[in-house]
């Protein structure tokens, strides 16, 4: 048997082709996923009986939650093996997710207010959760802001990754910050935890939800690596022998 | 290298910041007066009632120290990065750990300390009572050594970089939330009668795990600027 070589797509030479495969699956995915998510829950999901039909915004905002922290772990996890293997392409790749990562931060509050104005009447409150995605936001505004602010691709990437093993260090200990922080000033006046238990269809749809930004995520991300390849590697031989940039 | 001698770069480390801050000491008071002036604005801004700013007062003047910590950071590193000093200590037979301990160690007494010391005649400004003054004090001699040493890591990630001045706050102050959320809570605790103990434990146990971990990442930060 032949032995397979798993380093062989940490180069950025053959991951680059390899991506610009793997982006039209993801993406075809994601449509796949989010037309059958979104038919659920606009078609199928039943009408609330207390929130009526404005609880919809729920299959947006809870997947685009549970990607804004996903994508944060998976970003610092690139980061880390970046800086402790010393890989290019880890740390690309870990600049790559940090966009999509705040999209989805601020999709959540801003779905979130969108959400909270006919249930509590409010656009904002400082419940834990949102005070903790507010914070989860600054972090990604954090990362890219320093990655940016530094020219030498290099020192940026481990320069990030640094920022980005601190913040997941952090993020637990904000959250239970926030959220005792919270009990203490004000009792639970809102929660979204004493929510009926959902339907079973309801769960289904944000499942899906999820599944599709989680494809489309990835196939973003890909694209977005890719381009970050060709911008760095842009005096390599094998990027000027790419028949896409003969001219 | 044996213990006795860590120990003494160490204080060779902080005695040396705190000379090089005694020859300048303008750059050491303008943090201590701008927490005054930010504590002073805010009843200038809010007005005058007395029972609004006993509530604020702790909230206000945890985040006036918090602002001064931040402002003060750039210190820590930019002048040894600058004129080769931080070069040669990383090349030094020392563990840069050592040093950048002794340096955030320094940098506490700086900034961190007076601002402890000061707080609770800027409380009285705000009719605090005198046992929530001896809680805001206890609560910032344990919080502000945690600013400096997340602080340490900002700045180091920091150094040299365009527009550094600014982009340590952003990194920085997501980071000082929990300090903060629990600094100026255990002065509320103790003011509603709930006791600050448990604030302040927590505050210790943040103080415990950045002590062992923020040097860390800041001696792997300034490699990485100084490479």
């Amino acid at each position: 048997m032949r032995f397979i070589n798993w380093f062989r797509f940490s180069s950025p030479q053959s991951f680059y082709p390899l991506a610009a495969k793997m982006i039209p699956l993801f993406a075809g995915l994601a449509v796949i996923f989010g037309a059958a998510g979104l038919y659920i829950s606009f078609f199928v999901a039943p009408t609330d009986a207390q929130q009526g039909e404005a609880y919809r915004i729920i299959f947006v905002h809870v997947p685009a939650s549970w990607l804004s922290m996903f994508l944060y772990v998976i970003m610092a996890f690139w980061a880390g093996v970046g800086v402790s293997l010393n890989t290019r392409l880890a740390g690309m790749v870990a600049s790559a997710i940090a966009p999509t990562g705040a999209m989805f931060a601020f999709l959540s509050l801003w779905t979130g207010s969108l959400w909270g104005k006919p249930m509590w009447g409010t656009w904002w409150v400082w419940d834990a959760r949102l005070t903790s995605e507010l914070i989860l936001f600054f972090l990604y505004l954090g990362f890219i802001a320093l990655q940016s602010a530094i020219d030498d691709a290099r020192r940026a990437d481990r320069a990030g990754a640094i920022l980005a093993l601190v913040g997941v260090i952090n993020i637990p200990i904000i959250y239970f910050s926030v959220k005792w922080w919270n009990t203490l000033h004000q009792g639970a006046s809102v929660s979204l935890t004493r929510a009926p238990s959902m339907a079973k269809t309801m769960l289904v749809g944000m499942l899906l939800m999820a599944l599709a930004f989680w494809m489309y995520s990835i196939a973003v991300s890909l694209a977005r690596a890719r381009a970050i390849i060709l911008e760095r590697e842009r005096h390599a031989v094998w990027v000027e022998e790419l028949p896409e940039l003969k001219r | 290298m044996s213990e006795a001698s860590l120990w003494s770069t160490f204080g060779a480390a902080v005695r040396r910041d705190l000379l090089l801050a005694m020859r300048r000491k303008s750059d050491v008071l303008t943090t201590l007066f701008f927490f005054v002036i930010v504590a002073s604005l805010f009843p200038l801004g809010i007005g005058p009632e007395t029972d609004m700013l006993r509530r604020i007062a702790p909230g206000v003047l945890w985040v006036g120290a918090l602002l001064a910590t931040m402002l003060s950071l750039s210190r820590l590193f930019a002048a040894d990065y600058i004129d080769g000093t931080l070069e040669q200590m990383a090349l030094s037979a020392v563990p840069l750990g050592v040093l950048v301990a002794g340096k955030v160690t320094a940098h506490w007494l700086l900034a961190g300390l007076p601002l402890a010391l000061l707080a609770p005649i800027l409380g009285l400004q705000f009719d605090m009572a005198p046992r929530a003054l001896a809680v805001l004090v206890a609560s910032l001699v344990i919080g502000t050594p945690v600013l400096s040493l997340i602080g340490a890591i900002g700045a180091a990630l920091t150094l040299g970089v365009r527009g550094g001045g600014v982009l340590v706050s952003l990194l920085v102050l997501p980071l000082y939330v929990p300090v903060l959320i629990f600094g100026a809570g255990a002065v509320e605790a103790d003011i509603s009668g709930l006791g600050a103990s448990a604030h302040l434990s927590l505050l210790a146990a943040m103080l415990a795990l950045a002590g062992f971990f923020a040097p860390w990442a800041t001696t792997a930060a300034l490699r990485i600027a100084l490479e």
